[in-house]
């Protein structure tokens, strides 16, 4: 199936999980964000976040700025 | 002299908060931060790339400051709301510097957009510190919605210009009832004298420090002119005169 993963089009497994599409970018163990379509997800649900064919997932965290 | 800065019952010895923009390497900015003396320190939402290396958060946690993530780069209300709610999940504070500028020219506030993303921030829990113009008016409605402090620009972001209209910022002032901090225009160590002289409480600069030829210097610089300024305003300075007035006695 395709999602979209911080703007970026990818074939990924069928099902997949929030947390399993998060791996694909970082490992980082804290100061990431994720959300779903828009909607933020809590950490604690990502593993139970099943992504559907077409959801896009933004991925952010902490940078330099301001 | 003990004289912290509170904003949303949270005390700080230092009444600099320091933006981590422009550095040219973290070890620059881990040593300009040491020096400024922050204690609470801005950082901005991107996303995720494999390819970053080196994080600006280990270096804030390391020095035991306390980060206070922006929206900067957000358009419209809606998009501050979420990459706040992005941030608040991400590091765990309710603490935001709302951002919400009009254009990339200018990156001054659309006041509009950012009042509504202001209420619906408070209203979902959130300690917003706006960004905002040196305009009274919409620094009360910020305040009225419920910000805990308001932040009006002295010039635009990253321009040095200093405080363009000095006397609004004493306006905003004097009728605030929640910190006024001096954020962006801050070009080196007289502005931020100044505006801790027209009565803000602490004053947010980045650019002036991170992108100056030696911002180690220049931010031990900025931690004693906020000092400087606001020892100044405690202490009260003399009217101004428009003849002299002798300060030695009268020879005979």
């Amino acid at each position: 199936m395709r999602v979209i993963i911080n703007g970026e089009a990818r074939q990924v497994a069928d099902p997949i999980s929030l947390a399993a599409a998060v791996a694909l970018l970082t490992s980082a163990p804290s100061g990431v964000a994720a959300a779903v379509n828009g909607d933020v997800v809590r950490r604690g649900a990502w593993q139970s976040t099943r992504l559907a064919d077409g959801d896009e997932v933004e991925v952010l965290t902490a940078v330099q700025g301001g | 002299m003990d004289d912290p800065l509170l904003i949303a019952g949270e005390t700080f010895s230092s009444r600099l908060i320091m933006g981590t923009g422009g550095a040219p390497s973290l070890d620059v900015l881990d040593r300009a931060l040491a020096a400024s003396g922050t204690e609470l320190t801005t950082v901005a939402m991107r996303r995720v790339s494999p390819a970053s290396a080196g994080s600006v958060l280990d270096l804030l946690t390391e020095r035991g400051i306390r980060v206070l993530p922006n929206t900067a780069g957000c358009f419209t209300a809606a998009e501050a709301v979420r990459v706040a709610r992005l941030a608040r999940e991400a590091l765990h504070t309710s603490w935001v510097k709302l951002e919400v500028i009009a254009d990339e020219r200018t990156l001054l506030p659309d006041p509009v957009e950012l009042l509504a993303a202001a209420e619906q921030l408070v209203a979902d829990g959130f300690t917003v510190l706006p960004y905002t113009s040196d305009d009274p008016v919409v620094a009360r409605r910020l305040e009225q919605a419920g910000c805990a402090a308001v932040m009006p620009l002295g010039s635009p972001i990253g321009s040095g210009l200093g405080i363009r209209n000095q006397h609004n910022i004493e306006l905003i002032v004097e009728s605030a009832g929640v910190p006024v901090i001096l954020d962006a225009g801050i070009g080196t160590a007289s502005d931020a004298a100044i505006a801790m002289e027209l009565g803000c409480a602490a004053v947010l600069l980045a650019t002036s420090v991170t992108r100056a030829r030696d911002p180690e210097l220049m931010a031990e610089s900025m931690r004693l002119a906020v000092s400087a300024g606001r020892l100044a305003l405690l202490a009260g300075r003399v009217p101004r005169r428009r003849y002299a007035l002798a300060s030695s006695p009268p020879a005979s």
